[in-house]
C-alpha cells in the first residue's frame, strides 16, 4: 500500500503558539492513502482533525509550524514553492467544507462561481464553461441546473448549498477531495444523499478521499480505512470492516457506543464519553484518554502507548489495555 | 425531489418583488429625483439658458427675485440662479472626487492589510491612526496655504483625509471574511492571493465600500462647504456653495436668502445622498437573512 500511495503523510506535527503556551494540535500522525481509495478520519471536536486537513492542504493558519513531510503524488508539500503549490492544488486537490454558507461566496451567484474556476482550471471558453457547470450541477442531482446558476447561494437550501460546493469541488477533477465534516450542517435525510453523492462521485473518477467526520456511522459503509484520532494523535488505524468487527481502542469503542441506536428503548441516557479531551496545551505525560478510560490501569498514566499493529498488520492501536473480545458496543 | 424544487422556486419568486415593493418609498423616489435633478443642472450648466454667474450689475444688488433674476441677485450683483447651478458643479466634482480618491487608496490599503495581516497591516494601520490623530481643517488650510487654492488641490486633500475611513471599513470586513471557509475553500482550488482579492473578496468588500461611499459624498460637500466659507476653497471668482453662504453672512440681515438659498441646496444633496446610500446597502446586501 505505502508504494502506490498518492498521499504520505509522514510524523507530521502541527504546534500553534497560543497565549496559554504551545498547543499541539496533531501529534506524529502517520497515514497513507492510495489513489481511489477514501479514508475516514474520526474524532471528537478538538481533536485534531480538521488542522491535519489543513497540514495536507498546506493551508494552516500563518503562526502553526509543521513538522514532518506531506507527500503528494511524488512531491513534498512542505517544501514545494508558493507557485508549485498553487498549481499542484489547482489541479488534484479540492475540498469540500462543513458549513456551506460560508464554503460559498454569498456575493457571487452559483454560475460565476463555478463557470469561473472551470475556465481557470480548465481553460475552457464562456459557452462550454457554462456547459460543463450546467453537467457539473445535473451529476450532483441539482434539477433545473441552468436556472440554478443564476441564483445566489442564500436562495439555496443547505442541502442544494452542499452539492453546488462538491459540484465546484469537482470541477477541476482533483485527484484527492477532502471532505470536511461534510453532512455535519445538514439534516440527517440529506446528510445519506450526500455521503452517497460522494461515494459515487469518487467511484466514478477514481478519485481518493478523506472524509473527516465525528460520527463513526458515517464513516462505515462508506471508506476503505479509517483512522481515529484522539488529542492530536492516531490512536487506532484500521481497514474498516476490521476495525468494525473488533476494535481494540477503548475511545473507538466508547465512541460507537455514543451513537444512539433504534433498539434501546427511549428515554435510555445516551452512554456519553465522561469528561472532556485534555487540555491541548498542557499534554499528559501518559495516554491522553487515561482520565476517560474504564479500562486505564498502571503505566496508562505514566507512559504514552506507541502505535502498534495488531494480529492484522495494517490495524494498528495505540493502547496498553486494548480490547480482546469482540466489543459489545452497548455493554 | 420535484415536488421540493417546485416548492422553493415559488418562494424565491414571491418573495423578492415584495421585498422591493416594501423597501422603496416616495422619499427614496424624491431623493433620487433630487438628485438627478441636481446633476443634469450640473452638468449642463453651459448650455442652460442662465445668466453668467460672475458678470456684475452694480445697480442691481441683492435684488429680490423677478423674472430676469429668478432667485434675485447676490452682493455684488451676480445672478444667484446662476451661481448656484455652477456651485453645484463644485460641489459635486469635490464631493465624487474626493471619495473616490479614498475609496481606491483606503480601499486597496485596508484589504491588502486585512488580507496578509502582519507587518503591513501594522504599517498600515499605524500610519491611518498618525493621519486621524491630525486636525483635518488645519491641515487642510496649511495645504490649501502652500499649494494655492484650486480645485484640484482641495480634492486631494479632501480625498486624503478620507482615506483611513475607507481603509477601516475594508480592513474590517476583509478581516471577517479572509476567515471564511470560501476564501481556503479558493486557496484549495489553488486561486492565487490576487484573484482571492480581486474575484472572492472585493465583490464582498464593494457593498459596505459603497454605502460609506454614498456617506463620504455628504460628507465632502459638507467639508467643501466649511472650507470654502473660511475662504480656503476655491478661489473666486468662481461660485461655490460654501463660498456662497460665506459672502452671504455679510447681508444676513438684509437679504437672508443669499446665505439660506446655498444653504438648503448644500441641505437637500447631503439629505438624498445619505438616503440613497442607505437604502441602497439594505437592499443590495445579499447577506441579509441569508446569514
Amino acid at each position: 500500500m505505502n508504494g502506490a500511495a498518492l498521499l504520505s503523510v509522514e510524523a507530521v506535527s502541527v504546534d500553534l503558539p497560543t497565549v496559554r503556551g504551545n498547543l499541539r494540535a496533531v501529534d506524529q500522525v502517520d497515514l497513507h492513502l492510495a489513489a481511489g481509495q477514501t479514508l475516514g478520519i474520526v474524532g471528537e471536536s478538538g481533536c485534531g482533525k480538521t488542522m491535519l486537513s489543513r497540514a495536507i492542504l498546506q493551508l494552516l493558519p500563518k503562526k502553526a509550524k509543521l513538522a514532518g513531510r506531506v507527500i503528494f503524488d511524488g512531491q513534498d508539500l512542505a517544501h514545494c514553492s508558493a507557485e508549485a503549490l498553487r498549481k499542484l492544488r489547482a489541479r488534484s486537490l479540492a475540498v469540500v467544507f462543513q458549513d456551506p454558507m460560508t464554503s460559498l461566496n454569498p456575493v457571487l451567484t452559483i454560475g460565476t462561481q463555478l463557470i469561473e474556476t472551470l475556465q481557470e482550471h480548465l481553460e475552457l471558453d464562456a459557452a462550454a464553461a457554462k456547459r460543463r457547470s450546467g453537467e457539473l450541477l445535473a451529476a450532483v442531482g441539482i434539477p433545473a441546473p441552468e436556472q440554478r446558476l443564476s441564483q445566489y447561494p442564500h436562495q439555496l437550501s443547505g442541502g442544494m448549498r452542499q452539492r453546488v460546493a462538491i459540484a465546484i469541488a469537482l470541477s477541476c477533477e482533483p485527484k484527492l477531495l477532502i471532505a470536511d465534516e461534510p453532512t455535519t450542517a445538514l439534516d440527517v435525510t440529506i446528510q445519506a444523499q450526500i455521503l452517497d453523492l460522494l461515494a459515487r462521485e469518487q467511484k466514478r473518477r477514481h478519485m481518493a478521499m478523506i472524509i473527516i467526520t465525528h460520527d463513526l456511522g458515517v464513516v462505515a459503509g462508506r471508506t476503505d480505512d479509517v483512522a481515529v484520532m484522539y488529542a492530536g494523535r492516531v490512536v487506532e488505524r484500521a481497514p474498516t470492516q476490521a476495525l468494525f468487527k473488533q476494535m481494540h481502542m477503548p475511545y473507538t469503542e466508547a465512541l460507537l457506543a455514543a451513537i444512539p441506536k433504534l433498539e434501546t428503548a427511549p428515554h435510555t441516557p445516551l452512554p456519553a464519553i465522561s469528561g472532556r479531551p485534555p487540555d491541548p496545551t498542557r499534554p499528559l505525560k501518559g495516554c491522553s484518554f487515561s482520565p476517560r478510560c474504564r479500562y486505564a490501569a498502571g503505566r496508562c498514566e505514566s507512559e504514552k502507548p506507541p502505535l502498534v499493529p495488531a494480529e492484522m498488520a495494517a490495524h494498528q492501536y495505540a493502547c496498553f489495555h486494548p480490547i480482546r473480545l469482540a466489543a459489545d458496543a452497548t455493554a | 425531489m420535484a415536488t421540493l424544487d417546485l416548492a422553493l422556486e415559488e418562494e424565491v419568486v414571491a418573495a423578492l418583488p415584495a421585498r422591493r415593493k416594501r423597501r422603496l418609498g416616495p422619499v427614496f423616489w424624491a431623493a433620487i429625483a433630487w438628485m438627478v435633478f441636481i446633476f443634469v443642472a450640473a452638468i449642463f450648466a453651459d448650455v442652460l439658458p442662465l445668466p453668467s454667474p460672475t458678470d456684475m450689475d452694480m445697480l442691481n444688488r441683492r435684488a429680490p427675485f423677478s423674472a430676469l433674476h429668478w432667485l434675485g441677485t447676490d452682493g455684488l450683483g451676480r445672478d444667484e440662479l446662476a451661481r448656484l447651478v455652477y456651485g453645484a458643479r463644485i460641489s459635486l466634482i469635490v464631493g465624487l472626487g474626493a471619495p473616490v480618491i479614498g475609496v481606491t487608496i483606503g480601499g486597496a490599503l485596508g484589504m491588502l492589510a486585512g488580507y496578509f495581516r502582519g507587518r503591513f497591516e501594522t504599517l498600515v494601520v499605524g500610519s491611518m491612526d498618525v493621519l486621524l490623530a491630525f486636525p483635518p481643517l488645519i491641515l487642510a488650510l496649511a495645504v490649501t496655504a502652500y499649494l494655492g487654492q484650486s480645485i484640484l488641490n482641495l480634492t486631494c486633500i479632501l480625498g486624503m483625509l478620507g482615506i483611513p475611513a475607507f481603509m477601516r471599513v475594508a480592513r474590517a470586513a476583509t478581516l471577517t471574511l479572509a476567515r471564511r471557509e470560501f476564501v481556503i475553500a479558493a486557496q484549495a482550488l489553488g486561486a492565487s492571493h490576487a484573484r482571492i482579492l480581486l474575484r472572492e473578496l472585493l465583490p464582498n468588500v464593494m457593498l459596505p465600500l459603497l454605502a460609506f461611499f454614498l456617506l463620504g459624498v455628504a460628507v465632502i460637500i459638507v467639508a467643501e462647504g466649511a472650507l470654502s466659507f473660511l475662504g480656503l476653497g476655491v478661489p473666486p471668482p468662481i461660485a461655490s456653495w460654501g463660498s456662497m453662504i460665506g459672502e452671504g453672512r455679510e447681508s444676513l440681515d438684509v437679504a437672508p436668502q443669499l446665505a439660506f438659498l446655498p444653504a438648503i441646496a448644500m441641505f437637500l444633496t447631503v439629505l438624498s445622498f445619505n438616503l440613497v446610500g442607505d437604502t441602497l446597502r439594505a437592499l443590495t446586501d445579499p447577506r441579509q437573512g441569508a446569514l
